[in-house]
């Protein structure tokens, strides 16, 4: 009724409870949204079939929360090879390398996966073999190149290199999409050439956006590096693991109190990077 | 001859800037400005010496990928000729083990991160509203919620599916069990931080009419940050296909055993046919949810 008459007459300014009446009403949307939800998990729960706890899961489970408790201080404070953490810088190095390496090879592809640059087709055709990528599992990956370097800490830095580009490339073209070409157009009214448009024109847009996408990696790589180590491919994950299927829960918390500390500072550092670099 | 102080000098000048004195240019109309040391030699240097570092450490060495590096396209040239005895069986009788085999693991996958993403998600919400600090005054509670969420987030997903299968035992339910973990440490972040930048104008308008905490975050805030949730919910879902589907590695269920199983017969071939079937998936639900996220946002 309110909306036949505001369709009749509408400049008079409306009161409360007509605007009341006129209010957006989504209900349907929601609706839909829930029964959606619904449909989705009494189909995904013929699948998750909770059969209780293992045999030994309860006596596990304590050992656990006791591992975590009491971790074995001997271990967390070695300075050897043997100890947390040495295995820890190394996680660190594989992760540096290995995400500059991706983010050094990204670059070609991302300027060759962008459709403003280069043609249609060989954008297409890039971008169709940076998801090819990205589809591998990092775990198969490291299995790839185990055959190359054999299993130590180097097939790390390889397989993180090659799984880092998926993402790195995707973040990079967007990048070079926003890039302002007004300003190349000023640069040029000016006579630059070539190099100096480059130079002034494009780096300035473009660099601050790749060195945070190689930061945020970064984060990500250091934390995929700790589960690379369970196919041999070094780092952390190895010896945790170890540990875990031999129920030395002790050593188990020492390993992962030293990764919550070591993941805990590189998020903190990464993203005050991050933010000076958004601030510029 | 004036003399002006340069606005970054006007500020408690930077260490770097202590050690390396900045340099005084006298401009044509007599100011003087100081001109700061540039910082890229500085950083550079850091730069190299870091990797070299961690080259050293790591083992890092060309010669090694140049004398070997033919045999990376033995396995991989293996995975681009997939075994197509997998998908055979949609037609053909004799292959119909081979490919139930396959569509099962691939739709437990998929269930398993559908039924984790939800879960997760939806518990992740009251955390967030908890977390933020906008909407909860008390300093310490928004401080220890935001500290155990980060220690949520750096436990890597494959040993959170480790523990959860040595306690609920090997199967889809513990792989279910890490991603609602994984889920909920990631969306309840993201969602706290978009929570803190919502207009609170609204939520004080009824609050002040008489309603609740409950009901004023219900009708003013809700909405805004409805679609927000929404996108995340998805985006998770997005990752989570691709982590589901390697956490069988350690005995959580779905695709991640046909995979660990068929690399431990060097079957590489069948790998690539896994693969396929995991590429597709992926590349069908990124699709939907991109353009619902586009829809929403």
């Amino acid at each position: 009724m309110a909306k036949k008459e505001r369709l009749l007459n509408p400049d008079r300014p409306l009161t409360i409870e007509e605007a009341y009446a006129l209010r957006p009403r989504l209900w349907w949307l929601y609706t839909l949204i829930v029964l959606v939800i619904a449909a989705l998990l009494g189909w995904s729960g013929s699948a998750i079939n909770f059969k209780g706890f293992a045999s030994k899961g309860i006596v596990i489970a304590k050992g656990v929360g006791n591992g975590l408790i009491h971790p074995d201080t001997g271990l967390l404070f070695n300075l050897t090879t043997e100890g947390v953490p040495y295995q820890l810088l190394q996680t660190v190095a594989i992760a540096v390398l290995g995400t500059l390496i991706g983010g050094v090879l990204a670059i070609p592809f991302s300027f060759l996966a962008c459709d403003r640059i280069v043609p249609k087709w060989v954008a297409v055709i890039f971008r169709a073999v940076i998801l090819g990528i990205r589809t591998i599992p990092s775990l198969v990956w490291a299995l790839v190149w185990i055959r190359v370097t054999g299993p130590n800490a180097f097939c790390g830095v390889v397989t993180e290199s090659v799984c880092s580009i998926g993402m790195i490339c995707k973040m990079y073209i967007n990048a070079i999409e926003d890039v302002d070409t007004k300003i190349l157009e000023s640069l040029d009214a000016a006579g630059c050439n070539g190099f100096e448009k480059v130079r002034y024109g494009m780096l300035p847009q473009i660099i601050p956006n790749f060195i945070s996408t190689v930061i945020y990696r970064f984060d990500i790589n250091v934390k995929d590096a700790t589960t690379l180590g369970i196919v041999g491919a070094g780092g952390i994950g190895a010896a945790l693991i170890q540990c875990m299927n031999s129920s030395r829960w002790s050593m188990v918390g020492a390993y992962l109190f030293g990764l919550v500390a070591l993941m805990i500072i590189i998020e903190i550092f990464s993203t005050r990077v991050r933010n000076r670099l958004a601030r510029g | 001859m004036k003399k002006r102080q340069s606005a970054e000098t006007a500020v408690a000048p930077a260490l770097f800037d202590r050690v390396f004195k900045p340099k005084t240019v006298t401009l044509p109309n007599g100011h003087t400005v100081l001109q700061p040391v540039s910082r890229t030699p500085f950083i550079a240097a850091v730069v190299i010496a870091v990797v070299l570092i961690s080259a050293k450490m790591t083992g890092f060495s060309f010669k090694i990928l140049f004398e070997r590096g033919h045999q990376l396209g033995y396995i991989l040239g293996r995975i681009f000729h997939p075994n197509w005895d997998y998908f055979k069986g949609f037609w053909v009788e004799e292959n119909r083990a081979e490919t139930m085999k396959l569509m099962n693991a691939l739709f437990d996958t998929i269930k398993m991160s559908v039924m984790g993403s939800v879960i997760g998600a939806t518990l992740a919400l009251p955390v967030a509203v908890l977390s933020s600090t906008n909407i909860n005054k008390n300093r310490f509670a928004v401080w220890t919620l935001r500290i155990l969420l980060m220690i949520i987030r750096t436990l890597p997903t494959l040993i959170i599916a480790k523990f959860a299968a040595l306690i609920f035992g090997l199967g889809t339910f513990a792989g279910t069990v890490a991603i609602i973990v994984f889920t909920f440490g990631i969306v309840a972040k993201m969602m706290y931080e978009s929570i803190e930048t919502i207009d609170m104008g609204a939520f004080e308008a009824t609050e002040s009419f008489g309603a609740n905490k409950f009901q004023s975050f219900w009708s003013a805030c809700m909405p805004q940050i409805l679609p927000t949730y929404l996108s995340y919910c998805l985006y998770s879902l997005e990752m989570n296909i691709r982590a589901a589907a390697i956490l069988g590695y350690v005995g959580a269920g779905g695709l991640g055993i046909l995979i660990n199983e068929v690399i431990g017969w060097r079957d590489y071939e069948s790998l690539g046919a896994v693969l396929l079937a995991l590429f597709v998936v992926v590349f069908i639900i990124e699709n939907t949810s991109e353009t619902l996220r586009k829809k929403l946002s």
